[in-house]
């Protein structure tokens, strides 16, 4: 066993401990801080994977700005324990079943595929930061114009959302 | 060097958590992390199979999945400011005005 499969272990457990921990905690604010150590610890898995830019991006977004945006919005609506009805109780076995299935379908098939991947040769472009910033501004330039302007459509109708009617 | 494959079934197990916190919370914020959960998912994959083939196409992809989030997130924490202020729950079997 080598050290990056050590470390991939590691966060590998962290991030899906931190996922059910999501699940099974009552209080939101304890689920964002559970979802808070997932994107942690992806970041971490994007450093082994050597992609120092996505998981710096990772951390900044989603760890900053995202986070913290949803634990303002729990805060500010003084959000409680969540209740469960009967109903929603009972949806939990067989959607468990059903979700269990799923990822083991979704893992079966992907895992299967990526023999032919990892048989593919290397094109050696690893020199990340360089790489992704000459793709999105020759070949993804429009794509990511358009981003600007889904995020302007995106404050404006947060704006718009928000703001209480005036009477 | 770690397998495509472990970050593969990792993704996997994530997105699959991620469908299962959504159909079970009852709390409106946390099913929408739970949304924000299944594309940190799909994030991983990509990323494990860029760095498989070699190419960055995948890298570029998780940078636009990553905007896309946000803007998401702000536009849907939005909407749950206006439910919360207009029924006065966040509890999804509350708001059921679609209902018969």
């Amino acid at each position: 066993m080598t050290a990056a499969l050590v470390v991939f272990f590691v966060l590998a457990a962290l991030a899906v401990i931190g996922a059910v921990s999501l699940i099974l905690q009552k209080h939101p604010i304890h689920s964002a801080l559970s979802l808070i150590v997932v994107m942690v610890a992806l970041a971490g898995l994007y450093l082994l994977l050597g992609a120092e830019f996505v998981a710096a991006v990772q951390i900044i977004v989603y760890g900053g700005a995202i986070m913290v945006l949803f634990v303002f919005v729990i805060m500010l609506l003084n959000a409680g324990v969540e209740e469960h009805t009967s109903i929603s109780k009972m949806a939990g076995a067989p959607g468990l079943l059903l979700v269990v299935a799923l990822a083991g379908f979704v893992a079966a098939t992907i895992a299967k595929s990526t023999e032919s991947v990892q048989a593919a040769p290397q094109t050696g472009e690893i020199a990340s930061t360089l790489g992704i910033s000459n793709m999105i501004f020759k070949d993804f330039v429009y794509p990511f114009e358009l981003t600007s302007f889904l995020i302007l459509v995106a404050v404006l109708g947060a704006t718009v959302l928000a703001q209480r009617e005036k009477s | 060097m770690v397998p495509t494959n472990y970050y593969v079934i990792l993704s996997a197990i994530l997105f699959g958590l991620g469908v299962f916190a959504f159909i079970f919370k009852r709390n409106i914020i946390t099913i929408f992390m739970s949304i924000e959960l299944m594309l940190n998912a799909v994030n991983l994959a990509f990323v494990a199979f860029s760095q498989a083939l070699g190419k960055l196409d995948g890298q570029v992809f998780v940078l636009f999945v990553i905007v896309v989030a946000a803007s998401e997130a702000a536009v849907g924490l939005g909407i749950i400011i206006l439910i919360a202020r207009n029924r006065q729950t966040l509890n999804v079997e509350r708001v059921d005005l679609l209902k018969l």
